[in-house]
C-alpha cells in the first residue's frame, strides 16, 4: 500500500505513468466513470480548504465513488483531543482511502503510519502539499506536450511559498529547465533551494522586474505578494505594481508563453488577463480534478 | 587526579568536552540502569586541556552508542572486558535518531500529538545534517 505525503514520493517515471492515466481520463472520462462504485474517499480536514476538498470530492464523484468527512477541526473529533493517530485508524474502518489536510507539519504522515487505508497529504502547514505540484506539473505537460526544456518564471512571493519551493524541487528532476526567480529582494527564494540548483547544475537567474524578462519565458507561474510580507510601506508602494500581471506586460511575453496561478488570486493578475489565450491558471484547476482522479485509481490499485 | 578504580566489564568514555559529561549520561539512559558508573568532570587533559570521562560497568551490549557520534565525534569509546581494554569503538552517525533531540519547530505534528516519539533522520552525512521525519525542519535552525 502506498501513500502520498511528498511530490517526490514518486519517480519521473511512475509520475509519467500517472499524467498519462490523467491524460486518458480527460479524453475518456466516461470509461472511468463507475470504476469506483462502492469505494469511499474520507477528506480530513483539520482546517478549511474549500478548493482542495472540492477539487478531491470531485474526483472521487468522477469516479463514481463516494465522499465522507469533516471540513474543520472543530467539527471533528480533534476538537474532543483525539490525536491523528487514533483518528486515522477509526476512518480506516470507513473508508478506502483518505486525503488529508492539517495544519501542524507532518500530520498526514503520522496517519499513513498508522493507517490501514492510502492517505494522501491534502496540505500539512507551510510543509508540502503534492496534489498542487501534481496539478501544475500536469498542467505544464498536457499544454506544453513535455516537462522539459523550457525557460519558468516564478513571480511573487518567493520566500514563503510552499508551491512555488515545492515546485521547483519537482521540476529540478526534469532536463534543460531553466529558472527565472521575479521577486522584490525581501522576498527571494531561500538559499537552501540555490544552493540545490548550483549543486545540480541547474540554471537560474533572479531579477526583480518582470517586464525584463517576460519576453524569454515560455512559462510564467505567478503568486501573491502580500503586503504584510514586506518591511515597510513605501517598499510595497514602489514595488508592487512589478508582481501584477496585465494586459501591458502580457504583450511583451511570448505568444506560446502560459501563465500559471496557484488560486485564488487577488488581485497579482488583472482579470483583463483572463481571456488571453496564453492564461492557463483556470485550466489548471480542470487538471487538479483530473490528476487526484489519475491519484485515487493509482493509490486504490484500480488503474488499468 | 582523582583516582577511580578499573572496572572489568564495561565502557570507557573518554575525551568528553569538559563539562558535557552529564548530558551524556542523560542521552545514553544511564539513569535507568542499575550499573555503576562513575563520572570524573574536569580531568587534566595534555590535548584539550580539561576533559570528562565516564566509566561504565555494565554488559558491553547493553548500552546504543551510537547516538554519541551525534552529541560528539571526538570522544574516544573503549570497550572494556577483564579489566582490560579490548577494542576502541569507531563511532558512525547514526541514521536515525530517537528520543533524543525534540523538534523545535512549533508547527510540527509532533508538538501536539500524544506520545509521538521525535525521530531526525540523517538527510546529509556529508554535512552532518539531521531532519525532523515529520515536518524535515533542520537540527539546529531553531534554539
Ligand atoms: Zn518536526
Amino acid at each position: 500500500m502506498r501513500h502520498l505525503m511528498n511530490p517526490l514520493d514518486f519517480t519521473v517515471e511512475e509520475l509519467n505513468q500517472l499524467f498519462d492515466l490523467a491524460n486518458d481520463i480527460e479524453k475518456n472520462p466516461e470509461k472511468y466513470a463507475h470504476i469506483c462504485a462502492g469505494k469511499k474517499l474520507a477528506t480530513c480536514f483539520y482546517e478549511p480548504s474549500t478548493r482542495t476538498r472540492l477539487s478531491f470530492e470531485t474526483a472521487m464523484y468522477n469516479l463514481g465513488g463516494t465522499v465522507l468527512g469533516f471540513s474543520d477541526a472543530a467539527s471533528s473529533s480533534a476538537s474532543k483531543g483525539e490525536s491523528v493517530s487514533d483518528t486515522i485508524r477509526i476512518i480506516s474502518c470507513y473508508a478506502d482511502i483518505c486525503a488529508m489536510r492539517h495544519p501542524k507539519e507532518g500530520a498526514p504522515m503520522v496517519a499513513a503510519g498508522k493507517s490501514r487505508i492510502p492517505v494522501i497529504n491534502a496540505g500539512d502547514g507551510g510543509h508540502q502539499h503534492p496534489t498542487q505540484t501534481l496539478t501544475d506539473l500536469l498542467t505544464i505537460r498536457s499544454l506544453k506536450g513535455r516537462l522539459s526544456d523550457f525557460t519558468i518564471g516564478l513571480c511573487g512571493d518567493l520566500k514563503f511559498g510552499r508551491t512555488v519551493h515545492s515546485l521547483i524541487n519537482a521540476l529540478a528532476r526534469y532536463e534543460n529547465i531553466r529558472f527565472v526567480f521575479i521577486s522584490p529582494p525581501e522576498l527571494k527564494v531561500p538559499d537552501y533551494i540555490t544552493e540545490m540548483l548550483k549543486e545540480k547544475g541547474i540554471a537560474y537567474e533572479e531579477v526583480i522586474r518582470l517586464e525584463d524578462c517576460i519576453a524569454k519565458l515560455d512559462l510564467l507561474y505567478m503568486t501573491r505578494v502580500q503586503r504584510e510580507r514586506f518591511f515597510n510601506e513605501e517598499d510595497y508602494v514602489r514595488l508592487k505594481d512589478f508582481y501584477i500581471l496585465d494586459k501591458s506586460k502580457m504583450n511583451l511575453a511570448g505568444k506560446d508563453m502560459l501563465v500559471l496561478h496557484p488560486l485564488p488570486r487577488v488581485n497579482e493578475i488583472s482579470v483583463e488577463v483572463d481571456t488571453d489565450e496564453r492564461a492557463a491558471y483556470f485550466k489548471q484547476v480542470q487538471y487538479g480534478v483530473y490528476v487526484r482522479m489519475a491519484l485515487i485509481l493509482t493509490l486504490l490499485e484500480l488503474a488499468c | 587526579m582523582l583516582n577511580v578504580g578499573k572496572i572489568e566489564e564495561g565502557f570507557v568514555l573518554d575525551h568528553i568536552q569538559a563539562g558535557k559529561s552529564l548530558s551524556i549520561y542523560h542521552h545514553l539512559q544511564l539513569d535507568q540502569l542499575d550499573c555503576t558508573v562513575a563520572i570524573i568532570k574536569n580531568a587534566r587533559s595534555n590535548k584539550m586541556g580539561k576533559k570528562d570521562i565516564l566509566k561504565v560497568e555494565c554488559d558491553i551490549d547493553m548500552l546504543d552508542l551510537d547516538v554519541l557520534a551525534f552529541i560528539d565525534h571526538n570522544i574516544t569509546v573503549n570497550v572494556i572486558q577483564d579489566g582490560e581494554i579490548v577494542d576502541k569503538k569507531e563511532l558512525i552517525l547514526p541514521q536515525e535518531i530517537r528520543n533524543i533531540i525534540k523538534c523545535r519547530n512549533p508547527r510540527c505534528i509532533t508538538s501536539i500529538e500524544q506520545e509521538l516519539p521525535h525521530i531526525f533522520v540523517l538527510t546529509d552525512p556529508k554535512k552532518e545534517i539531521y531532519r525532523c521525519k515529520y515536518c524535515e525542519e533542520k537540527y539546529g535552525e531553531r534554539i
